[in-house]
């Protein structure tokens, strides 16, 4: 499998990715270790989906697999499980255009 | 050692994988006489029912015409009958001209000429009964891969699909390639936000221009409809699956090209080389119009990744499940062909790939797949939509 396993609990698929992806349910207050740092997950993170491993400001770019998944549309914690409720795509956004407001 | 497989060699030089006689309707007025007359027939006999008008605007037929002649020509059919109900725009007798251009047996069928559906439906299974005895007269014989053309198709994606499946199909087209077969996928929309990759991948700046062009293309197509993409891509069922974005999404999805070069783009159902390395086909992003277009263009086997379970097949080409889901392979592996989730619990991607090329070697050789022995076989037109052909260049 492409990326780095952390803790067997969750895939880090590129170095410098902001999320990682839960490998099985994992639910809150599970500690990962990341870089030297533990990151407590302050929400449960199903199968599949991602959490925080870094601060990640509102209007931040969002990394996995070495590239922009989207960008963060309120401020987030490591540990946060990173999806709709706090991540937008910036791609196909025919509403935006549609109200005038500048990309 | 490049592997090898039987097949049936056409007269036009392809090989098919399987030796069906397609029954194919030139509207969805034909489309319950040709279900009907498939049934009765036998297995051997495969309809390619549809929804496509018996009147559609120039750009909507010249679009559905090469789709049901390129199913009619794919080398996994071994004759065909083309039934229309009479007042089609696509004739039947013109339709069944095309397709045997490739020296193919091919047969019409009108309802309303036959005097309506029982007689039909009567007239329609003498008709295939003989095309099959001309068909069943082909012989298997050797052949190698390099003369595969392999459509990579996934539908019901979640976070594993980019992770596993996807990846796993990728590895398997690498090593088709290699041999010197042809693999293709496909899904436009579905390269929105990883087009960028795609692009430094092509082999010249001919293909990335037009690559880049069909994506911005398909990315206008929410704009000029003032609609956020999101409400579609990624599903309700993808973003429950844990993809939150279509960058994501598509991030994922192109995993099945594997690492090859992009050699070239076509378009919908438009024909795909033998021998071509990767080739993209610019097709909306529902899988069931996807694969169709991919087997109008020759494709003989499809792999189909799917993370939450979908169970598609397609009449005409065997598909393969591969699933990255360990809980989708334990709930629903009576319709998954390929393991694909052992690669979270540690299995190399190559090693995963190679039992996927494997696998798809052997469905060349004539082995069922999950969705041929449950009979599986959805099949749709992509309809170019009035909006589309009214945007210039947007839609063809």
């Amino acid at each position: 499998m492409k990326g780095v396993v952390l803790d067997g609990a969750a895939l880090l698929l590129s170095e410098d990715d902001t999320v990682a992806t839960a490998l099985e349910d994992l639910v809150e207050g599970r500690v990962v270790d990341h870089a030297g740092s533990q990151i407590v997950l302050s929400d449960d993170v199903p199968f599949g989906h991602k959490f925080a491993l870094e601060p990640i400001d509102v209007g931040d770019s969002i990394s996995k697999y070495g590239e922009v998944i989207g960008r963060a549309t309120q401020d987030i914690e490591p540990g946060e499980w990173v999806h709709t409720h706090n991540c937008e795509s910036t791609r196909g956004r025919g509403d935006l255009s549609a109200e005038g407001v500048a990309e | 050692m490049v592997p090898t497989f039987t097949g049936y060699r056409r007269p036009n030089g392809r090989i098919g994988v399987r030796n069906h006689v397609a029954i194919i309707p030139t509207s969805v007025a034909a489309s319950s006489v040709a279900r009907g007359v498939a049934n009765q027939a036998g297995a051997w006999a495969k309809a390619t029912p549809h929804q496509m008008g018996t009147s559609q605007p120039a750009a909507t037929q010249r679009q559905t015409e090469r789709v049901l002649v390129g199913i009619g020509q794919n080398p996994n059919v071994g004759a065909a009958l083309v039934v229309e109900l009479g007042t089609e725009d696509i004739g039947s007798e013109r339709l069944a001209d095309r397709i045997s251009s490739a020296g193919k047996a091919v047969e019409t069928l009108s309802i309303r000429e036959a005097g309506g559906t029982r007689a039909a439906l009567e007239r329609g299974t003498e008709i295939v009964s003989s095309l099959n005895e001309e068909a069943s007269r082909a012989r298997r014989e050797k052949a190698d891969a390099s003369e595969l053309i392999f459509g990579a198709e996934c539908g019901g994606s979640d976070a594993t699909s980019g992770i596993a499946a996807n990846p796993t199909v990728g590895n398997a087209s690498d090593r088709l390639i290699e041999d010197g077969g042809t693999a293709s996928f496909s899904e436009t929309p579905e390269f929105i936000g990883a087009e960028h990759i795609l692009a430094e991948r092509c082999v010249d700046d001919e293909v990335r221009e037009r690559l880049l062009t069909r994506v911005q293309e398909r990315e206008e197509m929410a704009d000029m409809m003032g609609v956020d993409l999101r409400g579609a891509q990624p599903s309700p069922g993808n973003q429950e699956g844990g993809l939150t974005t279509i960058e994501e999404k598509s991030l994922g999805a192109i995993a099945k090209g594997g690492t090859s070069p992009v050699q070239g783009m076509v378009e919908y159902a438009e024909e795909l080389p033998i021998g071509g390395g990767l080739v993209l086909m610019d097709t909306p992003g529902y899988d069931v119009e996807s694969v169709v277009a991919k087997v109008a263009g020759g494709a003989q086997v499809v792999a189909f990744t799917t993370g939450r379970g979908s169970t598609t097949g397609n009449p005409i080409a065997p598909v393969i499940k591969v699933t990255g889901n360990p809980n989708t392979w334990d709930r629903m592996s009576n319709n998954m062909d390929v393991n694909a989730s052992t690669i979270i619990d540690g299995e190399s991607l190559d090693s995963v790939g190679k039992r996927l090329y494997d696998e798809l070697i052997a469905v060349a050789d004539g082995k069922r797949t999950e969705s041929e022995k449950r009979g599986l076989e959805e099949f749709a037109v992509n309809e170019v939509q009035p909006k589309q052909i009214a945007d210039a260049g947007v839609g063809r």
